[in-house]
């Protein structure tokens, strides 16, 4: 079970600042590389949503373990940053484990778990639960940047139908949902408005976390490495949810609280405990539901 | 005119039923979302309002109502092309411009569709462009006529002026060319 397996550097307080490795540039990418990223970065946040096209690298990981978001970090983070890398809301599962120890490595920056005294997260699949503030960025890993892709396989057909906001066939999806499900059964991914503009896919976040993206204080940056786009949303910045006047966004819920500490408001992952299939239901956030158990939160422990 | 004002025309204003239905419809989803698609391309947000208008276009082209869920892909030649008729309808264009919407169906299905058509055009007061080979349709369909070689209108007129009375060798051909039945 992940939330409580300690991890090796996982101190809860910040780790000092490892010994950066020889014979790297700052942050692995050579400056002419983050120049060009950081270029497309400032496009992105004068047009918020909109999917800008950058060089992507080959980066020493695969295409979909984050080559995208680990771009961004590189061109975004300086010698004085603190970096928080989860995935699926862990501090502690391999591709967080990776990149946070690449950036050591190579950046020879601090690393934290706490959401708090990060500077930067970079992040798979979650928004933490705790606030973001003005003085933290957000770094998405994005697989399919395209939110249209699905019903529209040319590319030219979909930068042509942004240009033109022609975003009807985005609920074409969302009817189809309804018609078979009753409701809209899209629970990650769910696609976005920015700005009263662009339409955006928010990398596969769980829709739970599409309320915090909106007018987040924090900057939220957006990379898909294969796909060679990034995107960014400023902070403050209106982002809705797409939906139906007569069936409109909702979030999920649960009809239990965290087995560990108690939470009623967090994103629950379902863990099944032993081969005869009992589960418990505790918080994705690994740091959030370490906090609330530090401060002396309970849960009821799950399954006896 | 600009390709924003050109495509929206397209959702709007005009509507397009190709020769071949796979081509005018989205296959991957339902028939309902079909002819609901236009309606959600100029805004119209409300699932229920949506619902209730592709209900009454798939009656109207005596679609059944049971396989408003169902895939286009299920459906037969005839039916996919009455659902490309209603998909283009929903949002009441002026000018419809069909390339051979009859053609590659079989012989009653034709009279069907043709009889709803003309029906629809009348009632709505659509103005229509239909290009066919068949004349059998045109004399049925259309009040003026064109005939066409080489991408040149070597013919125009009155349906039944030049059917009766053709003076291009060309339409000449094409009308004596037809089979007694």
């Amino acid at each position: 079970m992940p939330t409580v397996i300690p991890h090796p550097t996982a101190s809860t307080a910040t780790a000092a600042a490892p010994q950066r490795l020889e014979g790297y540039n700052f942050a692995y990418l050579d400056e002419q590389t983050k120049r060009m990223i950081r270029r497309a970065l400032l496009k992105a946040v004068a047009v918020p949503g909109y999917q800008v096209p950058f060089g992507s690298r080959e980066m020493p990981l695969p295409y979909g373990w984050g080559t995208g978001g680990i771009q961004v970090t590189a061109a975004v983070i300086g010698p004085d940053d603190t970096l928080k890398v989860i995935d699926q809301g862990a501090d502690d599962t391999t591709n967080a484990v990776n990149i946070r120890r690449f950036f050591a490595k190579t950046a020879g920056v601090a690393t934290t778990d706490r959401t708090v005294d990060a500077s930067i997260i970079q992040t798979r699949h979650r928004i933490p639960e705790t606030p973001l503030t003005e003085d933290q960025i957000l770094v998405y890993q994005v697989p399919i940047p395209e939110p249209l892709r699905q019903l529209e396989p040319r590319e030219a057909e979909t930068r042509k139908m942004h240009a033109l906001e022609e975003y009807g066939v985005m609920h074409v999806s969302l009817y189809e949902d309804i018609a078979k499900f009753g409701r809209i059964t899209k629970s990650y991914n769910y696609p976005v408005r920015v700005n009263g503009r662009y339409v955006m896919a928010p990398s596969p976040i769980p829709k739970f976390d599409n309320p915090k993206m909106d007018r987040m204080p924090a900057l939220q940056l957006f990379g898909a490495g294969r796909e060679k786009r990034l995107y960014a949303v400023p902070p403050y910045t209106e982002v809705k949810s797409l939906d139906f006047e007569d069936h409109p966004f909702e979030v999920e819920t649960w009809e239990q609280d965290c087995a560990l500490c108690g939470a009623g408001d967090s994103y629950l992952d379902e863990v099944i405990v032993d081969d005869k299939g009992t589960r418990m239901f505790v918080c994705s956030d690994s740091d959030y539901c370490r906090e609330r158990r530090e401060a002396g939160h309970q849960g009821d422990g799950g399954p006896a | 005119m600009s390709e924003a004002r050109r495509r929206l025309l397209m959702r709007t204003d005009w509507g397009i039923v190709y020769q071949n239905a796979r081509d005018g419809l989205r296959m991957k989803v339902s028939a309902g979302a079909n002819v609901g698609e236009r309606l959600m391309a100029i805004g119209d947000r409300h699932y229920g309002h949506i619902r209730a208008e592709a209900v009454d276009w798939l009656e109207r082209v005596e679609m059944d109502l049971g396989r408003i869920d169902d895939l286009p892909a299920t459906f037969s030649g005839g039916m996919q092309q009455r659902l490309q008729i209603a998909r283009n309808l929903v949002t009441k264009p002026r000018l419809v411009f069909m390339d051979e919407p009859t053609s590659g169906l079989d012989v009653s299905v034709q009279a069907r569709l043709l009889d709803l058509i003309r029906g629809l055009v009348g009632s709505l007061g659509i103005a229509c462009v239909v290009v066919t080979h068949d004349l059998g349709v045109v004399r049925l369909l259309s009040h003026r006529l064109m005939v066409m070689k080489g991408g040149d209108v070597v013919e125009h007129g009155l349906t039944d002026q030049v059917l009766d009375d053709p003076q291009h060798p060309y339409t000449q051909l094409l009308v004596s060319s037809i089979l007694p039945v």
